[in-house]
Order: C-alpha cells, then structure tokens, then sequence
C-alpha cells in the first residue's frame, strides 16, 4: 500500500550515485583510526571532508533520507508551517509513514492522517501506509553509508544494513525536511564481540534483552553500538531479521545508532530486495563502493566486550522498565491475559515462521487472547504465502493488518486495567498498551507464542526439542 | 495554563531568570509517563498535550501545576519514544524547567528545540527538597536552591543550543532569523 508521488524508493539512491563524488571522501572512508560513526559523519559533514571527526565534535551533515510518521508528522507539519518554510529541500529524501494507528481508530486520528495525505501530495513526497515506517525502510530504502534520521527512537533499527539511523523529534525532521541537513555530536562508540552458538529456542531478542539488563536503560546513551562477529559461524546465525531486532531493541539502553557489519548477508539480502546488482563486491561506482563501508580495524572504543551467546537463556523483560530482564525461570507460570506477537521489533518474517512452528496443531490457552502483527505489508503476503496465516487463525489467534497499534496502546490490541500482557514488542513501560494499572512483559516471539498456549509465562525451549 | 501566561513566562525566560517550586521525580521517568501515546497521538494542539502531562504519574498532575514550577528528576529523564509531545506538553502545562541528574539523548535535543530548559546537574540527587522554591538563570545555565542558598552549575551547552532556549525555541528562532540556529554560528562550532 504504497504510494509514491514522486520517486521510486530505488530512484533516491541513484541520485545519491549521481551527486557524491567518491574521490572526495576516499580517504575517509579508507581511514582505519575510524569507528563506523567517526567515519560515516566525517564523510557527510557538509563543510569539508578532509577532517576526521571525533566524538563530542559538533557537526552539520547532509541527511540521505528524514522520515516523521502519524504520531510525529503531524507535529512536524506544524512547525514547518509556523516557520512559514513553503518548500522541501528535496521531496525525495522526505518520508511520510502512516503506520502507528492505522488504520484509523477514530476520527482524532482520521483528521491527522488526512493533514499527512495532503502534505504528502502538496509537496509530492513519499508517503507510505500500512506498514510500519521501519520495516518499510529496511526493506524498500536503506543503504549502507546513508544517514536516516527519523521522528521515531526506533529508526535506529536501520543499523542493521550499515547506516547510519537515529531517532530525532519533529520539529528537527522539519528542519532537515527545509535544509536536508542537520547537526550532529559524535558518539562514543561501544564495540561487542559475539562468539558462540545460540541455544535452541534462544534468539536475537533475548540477546539484545540480556545486553540491556547488564547496562541498563542508560547504558548506551548518546552511544553508538557496534556488533561484531567472532567468526563466520557466528555471522551465520545472525539474518538481516535478527541484526534488525537488535538495532531496533538497542534503543532502549539508549543508544543513538546500533549497527552490523557490511558483510554478505547484507549483500544478499539487499540484492534480494533489488537495491543493488548481483556482482557488487568488486564494483567501480560510487554506490558499489559505499556498499562496502566498514569501521576500521584500529578505532577507538569507548568500551569493548564480549558476549557468548551459549550463556544466554530466554529472558523476560518487566515489568515497567526494559532493564529488569529476568531469565524464564523467575517468572515461569505467571497468569496471563494476553500474548501478543508482532512490532518493528519482533513482527519480521523469521519471527512469525518460530510462532507458526510454536501454535501449529495447537490451541491458544482458553483465558488467554492471542494477538499477532505483522511489521509490513510484505511479511503479511509472506505470511500468507507460507500458511502461517492459517496456523494462527486455527491456533485461535488474531491476525491483524500491520501496525503499531498495540504496541503504543492505541487500537488492535489494548489492556484493560490489571490485565497482563506478554509481548514481543519494543517496550514495557507504565501504560504503555493501555491502563496504568496493567503489565507488560517483553519476550522473544518463541517466549510469548509458548505462552500463548500455556496461558502463563511458559519456556519455549520444549517446544524445539519435541520436533 | 492560558496563552497570555504562557507569553508571560517566555518573557521572564527571555530576561534569563525564572522562578518555581520543585516537583521531585526518580529515575528513569520516561515518555510514556510524560504523555501516553494514546493522548499525544489524537491532538497537534500544544494546549490539550498539556492535559496529559505526567499523566502516567498521576492523571490529574496538570491542575496541581503552579505556573513557573520546575521538575527535578534522578537519571536518564525522558527516555523511550522521540515524542517531542512529552517536552511540549510539559512545557505548556506551565513547567518552566527540567533539572536532571541526566537526560536521555532525543528527550534533550527537543527540550531545547521546543524551548524547555533542561538542565543537567549530576550532584542535584538529595539538593532539592518537594516544594523548594528555585531560582534558574537561563543564561548562565545555573540553578540556586533559595531555601538553602546553595548554587549549581547545569551542564553546558555549545552557544547555538541557548541562543535556541533563550529565544523560546527552533520554531521561534527561525521565525526571527530566517536561518536555523546551527547555520549562524557553523563557524564557531567546533570549539564546543
């Protein structure tokens, strides 16, 4: 459910070819004293690309790709208007998502909406509906090297690819919406090593849940996160979908951008999703080799470490803080009212493939309601395609079109008062689907589906060592 | 808070000193309490925002509001969603300022975009009694406790980002210079 007004989500980045003239920024991008934030503003600092930035330095970059969506753009329509600014820096790079209450649930939302349509259309803009504005950029825009900034504190889950992603308010989109520019302080920069191998039925959420209960909600604020591989078979068991939980989720310990390496996972899935040719390894062209960005070998790194992921168990998050991570055990049985499955963190294809292996054959526990949402237009054909679909409705779960919906509280999936709810979604906080006075724990999708059934919190990891 | 109220304190804020009771909040007071998704999403008007300021505190925060009166808080102040709702509906409730041991990053950036002084004082945990009355200079950045007299020095920050506060916001800035605030000064900016 697309519209483009004025561009292709290809079309952006070839007028990112045509524009960058590499040999400028050649030896900033070569440069191995660099992490990959260093590197990334230096090479976009709109006044020189001679100088390597560092962290605490304030610097003004060119912005590949500004998005607000229904909860932020209105706000930043607004402002834009109150600034008297009548026309876009470039309508190409300004990204209007209706995704958090779609669609609408009332006619509040309704007239927001329709103030974002008419934008959209004045200024030809693109404008995207019914997907959430993540999954939609992840699978239709990013890039390695660009630098997206969002309305939105997930937008950071477009690390996963090699870009740099932050979350900003409204009235700044609105100024990058004017300028195409905005300023940026250098982060300090986190580096984790990962080694090992994932027990059955533990996954990239539980990973990331594990990380933010070691640091806490502040751990990585103002910080920049970058995931490394020990070795191959490490990489192997991280898809895009995984590397995007995690660069979504590294939000809630603050951190400004959360991102992977380029490697041929990256590659493979942006050649799967028609952003660039099969042979680009060894390519000449501007984007070819921006492709290939990669932090340097000698960098300096605020703080390293290591994480084994044979030592992780399934861990449950809350509730009301995100870092009071607790692993299964400590919570198994606790009654539920409700188990829900989807979000831009966890509502990706990988994801509802571990719910239908969980719910097939299996009925959703008579006390308990079982929402499932899927992140974009795409993963519900997806999901459709794979009879995921089918599984669920049989399961006795709901199916929903793709939104933030409960996640936010808003519609599709709100608490009542003292409920409690098991969810994969991104937060836990006080009321944040619905009453004050009702709970959220956060889980994997395996965690909350195994739930589902079992009407309490329940261990997944059962459920992978029967079949 | 009315319109006319709202002028009266930017102008104080204008002038650089303002004066309020202290509310006292913990840690890790988050967006979600600051304004509920389901509030901020069905307005774009900065007035009915301010109905639901730290609605997830306590529903009715807003009417025990004294016009001028300051947050101070624990760590990590307005963390979770980019919602610049949260500083504007706090701000338009008549909260003159945010004092915090630190602040998460995008709830920051906005206060000054939308003209909130927050101000961060890593010692500020056990200064400030509930009700103290306050005294902060926008200016110098600094905050005196008036019941025990004692002065803090809030973390400073690069010249464009005061010029903004002082001037009542980005919106308000522009508005008067015709440029964004980091353009004017891009040439001093590295010495920050």
């Amino acid at each position: 459910m697309q519209t483009t007004s004025s561009s292709s989500s290809s079309r952006s980045i070839h007028q990112r070819e045509e524009k960058q003239d590499f040999s400028l920024i050649k030896n900033i991008f070569d440069d191995n004293s660099l992490t990959f934030a260093e590197k990334i503003i230096s090479m976009k600092n709109v006044e020189t690309h001679s100088k390597k930035c560092r962290p605490g330095d304030i610097v003004i970059v060119d912005v590949d790709l500004a998005m607000a969506q229904d909860s932020t753009g209105p706000l930043a329509i607004r402002s834009l208007n109150e600034m008297g600014i009548v026309s876009l820096h470039d309508p190409a790079k300004t990204l209007l998502v209706i995704d958090h209450t779609f669609p609408a649930a009332d006619e509040k939302v309704a007239n927001l909406h329709k103030l974002m349509r008419e934008f959209a259309l004045k200024h030809s803009c693109i404008l995207v509906e019914g997907s959430i504005s993540h999954q939609h950029i992840l699978e239709y825009l990013a890039a390695p090297g660009m630098v997206i900034l969002g309305a939105d504190s997930h937008t950071c889950q477009a690390g996963c690819v090699g870009a740099f992603a932050a979350g900003i308010g409204s009235t700044e989109i609105a100024a990058v919406w004017a300028t195409g520019q905005l300023w940026l302080r250098v982060p300090e920069t986190i580096k984790i090593m990962l080694s090992g191998n994932f027990n059955k039925g533990v996954f990239a959420r539980d990973l990331i849940l594990h990380y933010i209960g070691e640091v806490g909600e502040d751990g990585a604020n103002y910080k920049s996160l970058e995931w490394k591989f020990s070795n191959d078979n490490v990489k192997k068991q991280f898809s895009m979908d995984s590397r995007a939980c995690i660069s979504n989720a590294s939000m809630e310990c603050g951190a400004k951008i959360s991102v992977f390496p380029v490697d041929e996972i990256t590659r493979k899935y942006l050649h799967e999703n028609l952003r660039i040719s099969e042979d680009n390894s060894s390519g000449t062209n501007n984007m070819r080799t921006e492709i290939d960005i990669q932090a340097g070998d000698s960098a300096q790194y605020k703080d390293e470490l290591e994480i084994q992921l044979d030592k992780i168990e399934p861990q449950v998050s809350g509730p009301d803080n995100v870092d009071k991570v607790h692993s299964i055990g400590e919570l198994a049985n606790l009654e539920i009212d409700q188990a829900f499955i989807g979000s831009s963190t966890n509502g990706r294809i990988e994801d509802l493939e571990v719910a239908a292996h969980i719910l097939k054959g299996r009925k959703v526990h008579r006390n308990t309601r079982c929402v499932v949402t899927p992140a974009s237009v795409k993963v519900y054909e997806e999901a459709i395609r794979r009879g995921y679909v089918e599984i669920y409705l049989e399961s006795g779960a709901v199916f929903t079109n793709a939104t933030c919906g409960a996640c936010v509280g808003t519609h599709l999936g709100a608490l009542g008062e003292n409920e409690i709810c098991i969810s994969s979604s991104s937060r836990n906080f006080v009321g944040r689907m619905g009453a004050l006075s009702s709970k959220v724990y956060l889980a994997s999708p395996a965690t909350v589906a195994a739930s589902a059934i079992e009407g309490g919190i329940a261990d997944p990891r059962r459920y992978f060592y029967s079949s | 808070m009315s319109q006319e109220e709202r002028e009266q304190l930017q102008r104080q804020q204008s002038d650089g000193v303002t004066k309020g009771k202290a509310w006292l909040f913990g840690d890790n007071i988050n967006t979600d309490i600051i304004i509920p998704f389901r509030f901020k999403s069905r307005t774009n008007d900065p007035y009915e925002m301010a109905k639901y300021a730290m609605y997830g505190y306590d529903p009715d925060f807003h009417k025990k509001i004294t016009n001028g009166d300051v947050i101070v808080a624990g760590r990590n102040f307005g963390g979770g969603s980019s919602r610049e709702q949260a500083p504007v509906a706090l701000k338009y409730a008549g909260i003159s300022a945010v004092i915090a041991q630190s602040f998460a990053r995008i709830f920051y950036r906005n206060s000054f975009t939308i003209g909130l002084p927050a101000l961060e004082i890593s010692e500020i945990k056990g200064k400030v009694n509930q009700g103290d009355e306050l005294s902060i200079n926008i200016s110098r950045f600094t905050v005196q406790n008036l019941r025990s007299g004692e002065i803090f020095q809030a973390h400073v920050v690069p010249k464009f980002m005061r010029d903004m506060l002082v001037e009542g916001g980005l919106v308000e800035y522009y508005k008067r210079h015709k440029q964004f605030p980091w353009r004017i000064h891009r040439r001093s900016l590295p010495i920050f």
